[in-house]
């Protein structure tokens, strides 16, 4: 079968915190919010793996679209991208979506939704993840 | 620079045009610049093989090339390995190979990079690629690294206030020094109407931004100056720096995305072992595979305020008469990206110059040349200076 993004159910599975929800870390040492988790924060190099539920709230850093998608992605081409600020300060790379008719723009404030990122081919497996589309108070 | 028995000299170099070779396999294409290289370097005999390759496996469905490469060139015998750190694998493969030979566990080191790429479709290659980046948090949102150039290109534009076509003398340029390079894809220049009108790939970044990849190899050989025959003629072109750093593989995990502090490091520690500060260095083949890291590349290296690289990309100095030439043989824009193999072209090139066989890509009194090399968007970076001997 043809695996999405060339990746394993199970390594889907590990990731279904971060994915879904957002769930990062915050350092115990510095209290450097981290997304996405990793163990080590990377601001102060100590151990960290307190769990930490992001807001799902942020604003765009920078933006574009994607046009000539890679393989797996090709049928929702085009597609905008972004990279995004959290309101907790850490960067995140994602998918825009629920665009209206206002251009998206630096600075433009989003919020976090869940939705369909791929599929395992025709029949199978869906995968779902974050993507960001604009805060909804701001429309 | 004192020239020691330990002194690494480039012995010789071979290149293969960058295009659409289809007549050629990735072993095929490896042999013509190995042999070229050999050749080039009187006939020497290399101890060990060092191969910077990233996408034979998932594109030609060949890994170990190692092997499968020191046999077919007529080696069969020697150490061999693939080096891999994605676009920055050419400077990585050659940073290993100057290590081993510093150390005088070997006298000869052959450097080979290949990338052979136009036996797949688009979609394929740019899900290949982004396998070099952060692949369960960037390209599983469908992020391609035209996607992540344009991201960083449309925050440089919003952060330094700089104008839409700020970074077409970047593209000018390449295009403009290919035009005499037989080895290059693109052998035409390009006028400023051209950048601002061509299509769009990823707003802000046009066709003339992107480097186009395409089948490449690219090999020189090395050696401590102990071991150069007497018959060596070709002018001495010693390594004088060598350094390779990374950076955070994500761009998002970046304190500043638009600092390629990698790019920084690596650049800083050559120029430390040399004992040379940016305005010594008489050309830098920087790595072009996007305008925007033209730029972003500058700056790191020291020949630019942050923020201020594309400036110089305006008023002519990176020309191949400027004070600091890039892509003069029309570097990855022009000549052709060759993905991996780009370290390797770049410290050919550099030779090439030091040795004033560039003809009429010449830098005049070249006489120490800076080479760098970038991984993903920037996560890896490798840097090398070259001296022409006195």
């Amino acid at each position: 079968m043809n695996r999405f993004a060339g990746m394993e159910t199970s390594q889907h599975w590990r990731l279904k915190q971060q994915r879904y929800s957002l769930v990062g870390e915050v350092c115990p040492h510095c209290t450097s919010k981290i997304f996405p988790p990793r163990d080590i924060c990377p601001d102060c190099g100590e151990d960290a793996r307190d769990i930490y539920q992001f807001s799902g709230r942020g604003e765009v850093y920078s933006h574009t679209t994607v046009y000539q998608a890679p393989s797996g992605h090709t049928e929702n081409a085009p597609y905008p991208v972004a990279i995004v600020r959290l309101e907790e300060g850490p960067l995140v790379t994602a998918q825009l979506t629920d665009l209206g008719s206002e251009p998206v723009e630096i600075g433009t404030p989003v919020e976090m939704v869940t939705r369909k990122l791929g599929a395992d081919g025709e029949r199978g497996m869906l995968v779902y993840g974050y993507k960001f589309r604009p805060a909804v108070a701001e429309r | 620079m004192k020239e020691n028995a330990d002194t690494v000299v480039v012995a010789g170099v071979g290149i293969m045009p960058v295009g659409e070779h289809w007549e050629l396999s990735l072993r095929h294409l490896a042999l013509e610049a190995i042999s070229a290289a050999q050749s080039d370097a009187g006939g020497i005999r290399p101890q060990a093989l060092y191969v910077a390759n990233m996408l034979a496996p998932a594109l030609s469905g060949q890994s170990h090339l190692g092997a499968l490469l020191a046999d077919f060139a007529g080696m069969r015998g020697v150490e061999a390995s693939t080096i891999e750190a994605a676009g920055a694998s050419g400077g990585v493969a050659v940073r290993h190979a100057y290590l081993a030979l510093k150390s005088g566990a070997i006298d000869v080191a052959l450097v080979l990079g290949v990338e052979k790429v136009t036996d797949k479709a688009s979609g394929q290659v740019q899900a290949a690629l982004a396998t070099g980046t952060d692949s369960e948090y960037e390209a599983i949102q469908g992020i391609t690294l035209n996607a992540q150039a344009a991201l960083l290109m449309q925050r440089y534009l919003f952060e330094h206030d700089a104008p839409k076509d700020s970074l077409a003398g970047f593209s000018l340029t390449a295009h403009q020094n290919a035009v005499s390079n037989p080895n290059a894809m693109f052998r035409k220049a390009i006028k400023p109407e051209q950048y601002a009108n061509s299509p769009i790939i990823s707003e802000p970044l046009n066709t003339f931004d992107v480097a186009p990849l395409a089948d490449g190899a690219a090999a020189l050989v090395l050696a401590r100056a102990s071991a150069l025959p007497d018959g060596h003629d070709l002018p001495r072109v010693l390594i004088a720096g060598s350094a390779t750093a990374t950076s955070a593989l994500a761009v998002h995990d970046r304190p500043d995305p638009l600092t390629l502090a990698a790019a920084k490091q690596s650049a800083g520690e050559a120029m430390l072992q040399a004992a040379l500060s940016p305005e010594d260095i008489g050309l830098f083949e920087l790595h072009d595979s996007f305008s925007i890291f033209g730029a972003l590349s500058l700056e790191a290296a020291g020949f630019a305020d942050r923020g201020r690289g594309w400036k110089l990309a305006q008023n002519g100095d990176i020309s191949l008469t400027g004070d600091i030439p890039i892509a003069t043989f029309g570097g990855s824009k022009a000549r052709g990206d060759p993905g991996a193999a780009t370290g390797i072209y770049q410290l050919a090139e550099a030779t090439l110059q030091l040795q004033g066989r560039a003809n009429q890509n010449q830098v005049s009194d070249a006489a120490i040349a800076m080479t760098q090399c970038l991984g993903g968007s920037g996560a890896t970076a490798s840097t090398h200076i070259l001296r022409r001997a006195n």
